[in-house]
C-alpha cells in the first residue's frame, strides 16, 4: 500500500503551500491521479482523509479526486496514443509500473512503429492541481 | 504541483549519513565500491541502506548476488535487507527487463523512489551513483541537501581529470565532498594522492586491483576474500570513526 506514502507526500506538499501563503486553513485540494500508475482510489482517498484529519490546518479541507487519462507519444514516428491501446500489461507489468511508471519503458511499446522512446504526456502519477484555503476569514 | 519532494526529507530524517558514491567516468569502480563498502559498514555493526541510482545499468544487485528479493509494501515501499543492508534498486520492479529513460523519467524515477522508500532508522546511506554529471547528480544533490560525496577515480589522468570537473561542480553546490577513492590500484605510486592534494582534496585510501574479483562476484562470502573487500574495509573504519568523532 504505497498509496499512504504517496498520500502523505500530497499532504506535505499541501501544508508547505498553506504555510507559505499564511493560509489559516485549507477549504479545497484537487488532486489528479494519472492512470498508468493505477493508484488505488479508495485506499489513496482513506489515507488522504487519516492524514488530512490530523492536521489542523487541513482537516476541514474538501479533496478532489480526478483520474486522469494517460496519453503517450512516440519520439520516433510521433504518434500518441492511450494506455486503452496498449498490449501486454499483466498484472507484474501493471505491478511494475504502478511503483515506478516509468518502467513503462521497459514493458510499453509504440503500437504503431514499436519503438521505446516515448513522452509521457500526460496521465502518469499523482499532482496536486489547485490549493485553495482562508486568509484571517477571506477566501483565496 | 509535484507533492513528492515535499517527503523526501521526511523520509530521510532517520538516516544519519547520506554518501553518494560517485567519479563522472564509467568504469572506475563506483559500483563494486558501493556495494562493498555497504556491506564492510554493515559487518562493522552499522545500519546500512544502499540505493542503486544507475537507474539504466543497475549491478549493485548482480555484485551483492541478490536474487529473488522484493520490497515489502507498508505505508510505503520497505527495502529488503541482504547481509544486514538494505536495498534499493529500479532493478527489484524491473527484472532484468532494460530500463532505457531520458532525462525528465529520470528525474520522475528518482523522486519516485526517494518519496516512496521507507529507510527508516540508519546509520549510513551509500548512494551508488551512475556515470555523468547529469540529471541524477542535481536531483541528489538539490533532493537530498545533507548528502556527502565519495569520489572515486583510477590511477589514471583522464579518469581524475572527470574526478576534478565533477569536484568543481560539487564545491559550487556547496555540497561536501568526503573524499577520493583511488580504485584497482596495480602499483605502488602516488600519483593520484599528489593531485589530490593540489586542489585540496581528501585522499581516502586506495583499492587494490584483485583479478580475483571477478570471480567473486555474486557470491559474498568469496568477495569478503579479496584484497578488494579488505581495502574498502580499511576505508568503511575510517567512516565508522568519523561518525563517532
Amino acid at each position: 500500500m504505497h498509496e499512504w506514502a504517496l498520500a502523505e507526500a500530497v499532504v506535505e506538499s499541501v501544508i508547505e503551500v498553506a504555510r507559505k501563503e499564511k493560509f489559516t486553513s485549507v477549504k479545497e485540494i484537487s488532486i489528479s491521479l494519472g492512470e498508468l500508475q493505477d493508484i488505488e482510489v479508495e485506499i489513496f482517498e482513506f489515507a488522504l482523509k487519516n492524514l488530512i484529519g490530523k492536521s489542523d490546518l487541513l482537516k476541514n479541507a474538501e479533496i478532489k479526486l480526478r483520474i486522469e487519462e494517460t496519453l503517450l507519444k512516440c519520439r520516433a514516428c510521433g504518434k500518441e496514443w492511450s494506455l486503452k491501446e496498449t498490449k501486454n500489461i499483466d498484472e507484474d507489468v501493471r505491478e511494475a509500473i504502478h511503483f515506478l511508471p516509468e518502467l513503462s519503458h521497459s514493458f510499453i511499446r509504440c503500437p504503431y512503429c514499436g519503438s521505446m522512446d516515448f513522452e509521457i504526456v500526460k496521465g502518469r502519477g499523482v499532482s496536486v492541481d489547485s490549493i485553495s484555503g482562508e486568509k484571517d476569514g477571506s477566501e483565496n | 504541483m509535484d507533492p513528492r519532494t515535499s517527503v523526501i526529507g521526511k523520509r530521510l530524517e532517520g538516516v544519519k549519513r547520506i554518501i553518494a558514491v560517485s567519479g563522472g567516468k564509467g568504469g572506475v569502480g563506483k559500483s563494486v565500491t558501493s556495494s562493498l563498502l555497504s556491506l564492510a559498514l554493515s559487518r562493522c555493526g552499522k545500519r546500512v541502506g544502499l540505493l542503486d541510482l544507475d537507474l539504466s545499468s543497475p549491478s549493485d544487485h548482480i555484485i551483492l548476488g541478490i536474487k529473488g528479493l522484493y520490497p515489502e509494501e507498508e505505508n510505503g515501499i520497505i527495502p529488503p535487507e541482504f547481509h544486514g543492508v538494505r536495498f534499493m534498486s529500479v532493478t527489484l520492479f524491473a527484472k532484468d527487463e532494460p530500463t532505457p529513460l531520458r532525462g525528465d523519467d529520470i528525474t520522475n524515477a528518482i523522486r519516485e523512489l526517494l518519496c516512496i522508500t521507507r529507510w527508516e532508522n540508519l546509520d549510513f546511506l551509500i548512494i551508488d551513483m551512475p556515470p555523468g554529471m547529469g540529471d541524477e547528480l542535481f536531483e541528489t544533490i538539490e533532493l537530498l541537501k545533507r548528502c556527502e560525496t565519495i569520489l572515486v577515480t583510477i590511477p589514471s589522468r583522464v579518469a581524475f581529470e572527470t574526478v576534478k570537473k565533477l569536484s568543481l561542480v560539487l564545491r559550487e553546490m556547496r555540497s561536501p565532498i568526503i573524499g577520493v577513492i583511488e580504485n584497482m590500484k596495480r602499483e605502488e605510486n602516488d600519483f593520484i594522492q599528489r593531485r589530490c592534494k593540489e586542489i585540496n582534496l581528501n585522499y581516502l585510501g586506495s583499492i587494490r586491483f584483485d583479478e580475483k574479483l571477478e570471480d567473486a562476484i555474486g557470491d559474498v562470502e568469496k568477495i569478503m576474500e579479496t584484497k578488494v573487500y579488505r581495502d574498502v574495509l580499511r576505508i568503511a573504519e575510517i567512516l565508522k570513526e568519523e561518525q563517532k568523532g
